[in-house]
């Protein structure tokens, strides 16, 4: 589903932030990244939004070169992954509702599927009560699931998690990572990043370990090993 | 679908105006400064135009005739000069008739009326006086009267001299004063407005800079750059509506206090009633500018910010 074919990104100070990756993810997979700061799994991540581009190789979605693609299909390529990140990255002036509602408008859905949609997925991530909070009305754990429910609303076929629990005390990191196993259980293929042992300790899934650029280790069944 | 997509852009600009109220209001605020220096541009402009008018209706030039011109002949003479396209009035004035205005200017003065009951007869020549439109086309006036000849067979001209010939120095420091005013008057006008210009570009462009994040988040979901840009081109719709609103009604009492001050200055022109007599495409040129700024402003702005 998503290919990795010999990617390299090199900055213009001659550092490079990946070196001759390769890497296949299949369908429905939950896939965890793990490696220390600067490993290269932000430049990865950023590289399958297409928000950055390889200096070698290509990324492969489905049969599609990401990079070729146009600034048009760019966004609907986007729509078809939901994305969660550490900093949440919620619409500061728009209520939950809206931030959720905002994804589906960009999709162009119709007013009818998201006055359905979203209190549905909210109630998903168990926040059916927040609706009409604005995001600095919310603790860290609900911001991330108002960033969650985001981004399953579209029924994306891959959700990307870049720390999705850096900010989050463990009872809220738990509860996440229960989230996104469902969203796997359901069929959506998951990467995750983290630093979190505990958490790829817990999962026992594919665990993909990045040191300076390269994949160090890749095992089917993982540990958080570093 | 184009039709809920408008909707939407529309109301979701109307909505983040609301909720950015400080930030909204600074903007307004300072297009409104902006408006309203353009607007006092297009005030002062009428004044200065109005001035320059009353100045320019006052240069007018006389020609003499001599005494032994007769009225047919200064009819002659009246009518060729009033073919000249320049020229706006000629009007002839017989040596009684301007005895007669003579006496009556000087009525109060008993020593001029003295002296010219001692010297007996009428001292005074017939004239014409010419009003040009503009008083830089005197000279060329005066050089057409110069070689007139109506007085049929005689070749003796009629025309004992031209004012303007006297008064030419001043007549030409006056056409090169208003010619600069004029010029000088759209150079600062145009300063201004550049400045005003560059300075709401800067609001806003600072206003959406403070929503950078959020058109990353915009761009990730995977909304198309028209829709995201589409509310902030609203909101620049709406401060510039919104300021060329306030900025007019905050004419309305500088114009009415300010009113018969420059009646009075001598501009002969009242900028209140210039103002309700112009209302119509004031506001025009006011909430057009307003607008076309905003659109402009925002749309540049969140260009840059929209580049990921």
């Amino acid at each position: 589903m998503i290919y990795f074919d010999n990617v390299s990104k090199i900055y213009s100070d001659n550092t490079a932030a990946l070196d001759n990756v390769s890497l296949l993810i299949k369908p429905k997979e939950f896939v965890s990244i793990v490696g220390q700061s600067g490993a290269g799994k932000t430049t990865l991540i950023k590289m399958l939004l297409g928000e950055e581009n390889p200096t070698f190789g290509a990324v492969f979605f489905e049969e599609t070169d990401i990079h070729s693609l146009k600034k048009s299909h760019l966004n609907d390529y986007r729509r078809r992954i939901g994305t969660v990140f550490q900093d949440f990255r919620l619409l500061a002036h728009k209520n939950v509702y809206e931030n959720i509602a905002f994804a589906m408008e960009a999709a162009g859905r119709n007013e009818e599927e998201i006055s359905v949609d979203v209190p549905h997925v909210l109630e998903l991530v168990d926040l059916g009560n927040k609706l009409w909070n604005f995001p600095h009305q919310l603790s860290g754990g609900e911001k991330q699931r108002v960033a969650i429910a985001r981004a399953i609303v579209n029924q994306p076929d891959v959700i990307i998690a870049d720390e999705p629990t850096g900010n989050l005390d463990p009872v809220n990191t738990y509860e996440i990572i229960q989230i996104l196993k469902k969203i796997n259980d359901l069929g959506t293929t998951v990467i995750l990043t983290t630093h979190n042992k505990g958490v790829i300790d817990s999962l026992g899934k594919r665990v993909i370990t990045m040191e300076d650029g390269k994949i160090a280790r890749d095992d089917k069944t993982g540990k958080y090993i570093l | 679908m184009l039709w809920t997509k408008i909707k939407r852009i529309i109301k979701t600009g109307a909505k983040s105006f609301a909720r950015n109220g400080s930030v909204s209001v600074a903007s307004t605020l300072v297009m409104t400064v902006t408006l309203t220096v353009i607007a006092s541009l297009i005030f002062v402009g009428a004044l200065l135009q109005s001035t320059l008018q009353g100045i320019k209706e006052k240069v007018d030039i006389n020609i003499y005739l001599e005494d032994s011109a007769t009225p047919d002949q200064a009819k002659v003479l009246q009518t060729r000069i009033e073919g000249l396209p320049e020229v706006v009035t000629v009007t002839y004035t017989s040596a009684d008739e301007a005895l007669v205005a003579f006496r009556e200017r000087h009525a109060g003065n008993p020593l001029i009326v003295d002296a010219l009951d001692e010297v007996g007869g009428n001292p005074l020549e017939a004239s014409l006086n010419v009003r040009a439109k503009d008083p830089s086309q005197y000279q060329s006036i005066a050089d057409f009267v110069q070689v007139q000849n109506v007085s049929g067979e005689n070749t003796r001209n009629i025309v004992k001299k031209i004012s303007y010939i006297e008064n030419k120095e001043a007549i030409d420091t006056l056409s090169r004063i208003i010619d600069s005013s004029d010029r000088l008057g759209i150079i600062v006008a145009l300063f201004f407005i550049f400045i005003s210009i560059l300075i709401t570009f800067n609001t806003v462009r600072l206003a959406i800079y403070t929503s950078k994040d959020e058109i990353a988040v915009m761009r990730l979901v995977g909304a198309s750059s028209r829709y995201i840009k589409g509310p902030f081109v609203i909101v620049g719709i709406l401060y510039g509506f919104i300021s060329s609103i306030v900025a007019l009604a905050l004419f309305y009492p500088i114009t009415y206090w300010l009113g018969p001050l420059t009646y009075n200055l001598g501009t002969g022109m009242n900028i209140f009633s210039y103002y309700l007599d112009n209302f119509i495409q004031i506001t025009l040129i006011i909430i057009g500018t307003g607008v076309i700024l905003g659109i402009i402003s925002s749309y540049l702005a969140v260009k840059k910010y929209i580049k990921l």
